[in-house]
């Protein structure tokens, strides 16, 4: 697999996410995490995620962005500022073992675009096969979502609307 | 010790769900500012489902959308869109949970008056 194209947008991806996080104003933070979702949706859209790569954009990108500027015009300018503090030593310790760790397993794991590798080989070739027979569905993840595991889409609806209920109940102006 | 960078460098999207994980986790118990906890909780919870699209990638595979469903499906044709729907419903919930966090926040801040957690703490005392 040829990563000319993948490179620089993965480069772009650690970019923006680095940017948000030592970012020293909120707001500037948060359109940088927008940012960075809109690049992670053009990654997996050239993995071949088409669907994942539309929710993504609309989802992480556009909401989850308007949510986070949401809270911070809640605030009133007051909030937007803050200031620095030294790191904990436990993290300075902990997440370089941890990184070395993931690194020292990455040996084992399948490469980028591996047709063999274990996800590809067990139950997914039936799924792509039998999909179009079963459901008349040509786009292969809606079949899935929709027909295979309806009863999961429907158990995630009811996610989204206790989430929506207990922001009502958070957010309501007579919370007093 | 250098077969193992070459196994890093064979799979570039796994050094950056690394990073970005880390980078994630870091933020997340380091920094005193609650949103800036949030954005760092997201990009912990982001980087997780891009290792899982990246895991359904094969070489020289298309979208997995039959154009012609007359003909007979070859697997290796299409990526594998097993991990695409998981990722589907992580994402949702992922954005739900950040909503029901935010309002949190936002009510901690109505409370108290900052986003900061050892001002917070202080009032508190």
């Amino acid at each position: 697999m040829t990563y000319s194209f993948e490179l620089p947008l993965l480069l772009l991806l650690l970019l923006t996410a680095g940017a948000a996080i030592v970012a020293k104003d909120l707001l500037s933070a948060v359109l940088l995490l927008g940012s960075y979702s809109f690049f992670l949706a053009l990654v997996w859209a050239w993995l071949g995620a088409v669907d994942v790569a539309f929710v993504e954009a609309v989802v992480g990108a556009g909401l989850a962005t308007v949510f986070f500027l949401l809270t911070l015009f809640n605030a009133g300018r007051g909030g937007i500022r803050f200031r620095r503090a030294s790191p904990p030593l436990a993290a300075v310790v902990v997440l370089p073992v941890l990184a070395g760790l993931l690194l020292y397993a990455a040996n084992d794991l399948p490469q980028l675009g591996d047709p063999q590798a274990p996800a590809s080989v067990h139950v997914s070739p039936e799924y792509l096969t039998r999909a179009y027979a079963e459901t008349q569905t040509t786009n292969i993840v809606t079949a899935v979502l929709m027909d295979y595991r309806a009863l999961d889409t429907l158990i995630e609806t009811v996610v989204v609307f206790t989430s929506g209920i207990a922001c009502w109940l958070l957010l309501r102006r007579d919370s007093e | 010790m250098p077969e193992l960078l070459d196994a890093a460098i064979q799979r570039p999207n796994f050094v950056t769900f690394i990073l970005l994980l880390l980078a994630g986790l870091y933020i997340c118990v380091s920094h005193p500012n609650l949103i800036k906890k949030l954005i760092g909780l997201y990009l912990v919870q982001n980087s997780v489902i891009f290792y899982f699209v990246t895991i359904s990638a094969k070489e020289g595979a298309t979208v997995p959308v039959l154009l012609d469903p007359s003909r007979p499906v070859q697997a290796e044709a299409f990526v594998n869109p097993l991990p695409h729907v998981l990722t589907l419903t992580a994402i949702v919930v992922q954005v739900a949970t950040l909503g029901v966090s935010l309002g949190i926040v936002s009510a901690i801040n109505k409370r108290f008056g900052s986003f900061d957690e050892e001002a917070i703490l202080e009032k508190l005392q």
